[in-house]
């Protein structure tokens, strides 16, 4: 980012000339122009998610492994995570992450594991300390369907967007109102059933606004193995990668700016040239 | 039936519901087997509540870590999920030999959900070797799942009914009134009886 003082509010005319854009943008966007040569190096990516198992042969290093808890009175707070993974899916997020973004700094929040009852404040307060520790990309392969959650889900994620902090959350199609993949704030993301990691589509009719593959893959897995598997759970973790690849040769792009190059650069944009 | 118990009648309805469900699901898969969790949220688990295929009344009541497991995740965070090669991964293998003697390869499991409520979570395993779940069929079982939550919910409702009523107390009181009264057949004398009552309640509140 710029260290000019930018217009925050309003654009007087003296300011015009302070905000132009950090780089040129082509005239026309291209994956080439937008990830070419990219591996995710610099870029900070967060799992909120079962853990990540540490060490595993596809994941490697993680750059911080914490657990958000209930203490003693009641209160949540991340602790250092000593347990790992409670189920595998973290773990094979992180490995999707991975895959496609092999350079880039993977970080886990793990939210699952104390009880089901509660979880509602164990994702809101990791994905809280996602944003304030800056990472620059959140995968949510979760939702909640918790009401009173909503409202302190949705302000998170704005907080996140103004942040630079760009969410990509797991879409699904279920008869009952879940969250945060709904809020526009977020890249939500389902799935096609392709086996190309780099295709992805961009939905002409919202709330799901990209698929990317979710469909019989083979992801890591505890146990230092992989499993085969399927979901929107596994989608979002490839745009999570994909936008990974972007902000590391684009440092500057808000998340509406990400956005729309994903939008731009969606296999079907490129086959509608 | 008893006349005596409606609570019981309403678990037995509700059982044989549930039973219904899971073969149904099974059935509609070619699958080996079909289970329902309920959430219990008293004590943070999940149950087996009713379960076709493999052993299948031996499961009945076992319980399970409500957030860990694949049947845990796919209830907190609502996703539904499909995972084959299950037997590879050591941990979840351990933990269904233990419990059920079974270890399936394959499984699709998806939230149940009541309005805003995770109730549980509705498990298909093993479909016929070299068929694996599409996303067709994931959508196929999760509109299948609202039809299980909803009779999983009535479950809940009977349960916490009867638990009420065969308390102590105003409210168990109140609660027994209230069955009384819907098998009364006395022309409206029980209801007019009980207006009665709320108007001198009323008065002397």
């Amino acid at each position: 980012m710029s260290e000019r003082l930018l217009p925050a509010w309003s654009l007087p005319a003296s300011a015009v000339e302070t905000i132009g854009l950090a780089s040129s943008w082509p005239d026309r966007v291209t994956r080439d122009w937008a990830l070419g040569g990219a591996t995710g190096e610099g870029v900070d990516v967060c799992v909120l998610d079962s853990g990540v198992e540490p060490s595993h042969p596809l994941v490697g290093e993680l750059a911080s492994a914490v657990a958000v808890v209930f203490d003693e009175s009641g209160e949540t707070r991340a602790v250092p995570d000593e347990t790992g993974d409670v189920c595998g899916h973290g773990t094979a997020c992180a490995g999707i992450v991975r895959s496609l973004a092999p350079a880039c700094r993977i970080h886990s929040v793990r939210v699952l594991g104390s009880g089901a009852t509660g979880t509602g404040e164990l994702i809101l307060a990791g994905l809280r300390h996602a944003i304030e520790a800056g990472h620059r990309v959140v995968n949510l392969s979760l939702s909640t369907t918790k009401r009173r959650f909503a409202e302190l889900l949705h302000d998170l994620a704005d907080d996140a967007y103004f942040r630079r902090t760009v969410l990509v959350a797991s879409a699904h199609n279920m008869p009952v109102e879940s969250y945060p993949w709904r809020f526009s704030s977020v890249v939500s993301v389902g799935s096609h059933e392709q086996d190309d990691p780099l295709a992805w589509y961009v939905n002409p009719e919202p709330p799901v606004e990209f698929f990317a593959r979710g469909v019989d893959l083979d992801v890591a897995w505890i146990g230092g193995g992989t499993m085969r598997c399927t979901g929107n759970s596994f989608a979002a973790p490839h745009i999570a990668a994909i936008a990974a690849l972007v902000l590391s040769k684009h440092p500057e792009l808000t998340p509406f700016q990400l956005k729309s190059v994903l939008s731009l650069t969606a296999t079907n944009t490129r086959e509608a040239e | 039936m008893s006349a005596e118990d409606p609570g019981h009648d309403s678990e037995a309805l509700h059982r044989a519901l549930l039973q219904s469900v899971v073969e149904v699901a099974r059935a509609i898969f070619a699958a080996k087997g079909a289970s329902v969790f309920l959430f219990d949220e008293e004590t943070d688990e999940l149950v087996f509540e009713a379960v076709a295929g493999p052993d299948e009344q031996t499961l009945v009541g076992s319980r399970f870590p409500s957030s860990t497991g694949i049947a845990g995740w796919v209830l907190v965070t609502r996703q539904p999920l499909v995972v084959d090669d299950l037997a590879s991964d050591p941990r979840f293998a351990r933990q269904a030999a233990e419990a059920t003697g079974y270890v399936p390869n394959a499984l699709v499991a998806v939230p149940l959900l009541a309005d805003e409520r995770a109730l549980g979570v509705l498990e298909v395993l093993d479909r016929p070797a070299g068929r694996p779940f599409s996303l067709d069929d994931m959508n196929l079982l999760t509109q299948f799942a609202h039809q299980a939550a909803i009779g999983l919910d009535l479950l809940r409702s009977a349960r916490r009914q009867r638990a009420a009523a065969a308390g102590e107390g105003e409210g168990a009181v109140i609660a027994r009134l209230g069955t009384l009264l819907e098998r009364a057949d006395d022309n409206g004398a029980t209801l007019r009886l009980l207006e009665a009552l709320e108007r001198v309640l009323a008065r002397r509140s």
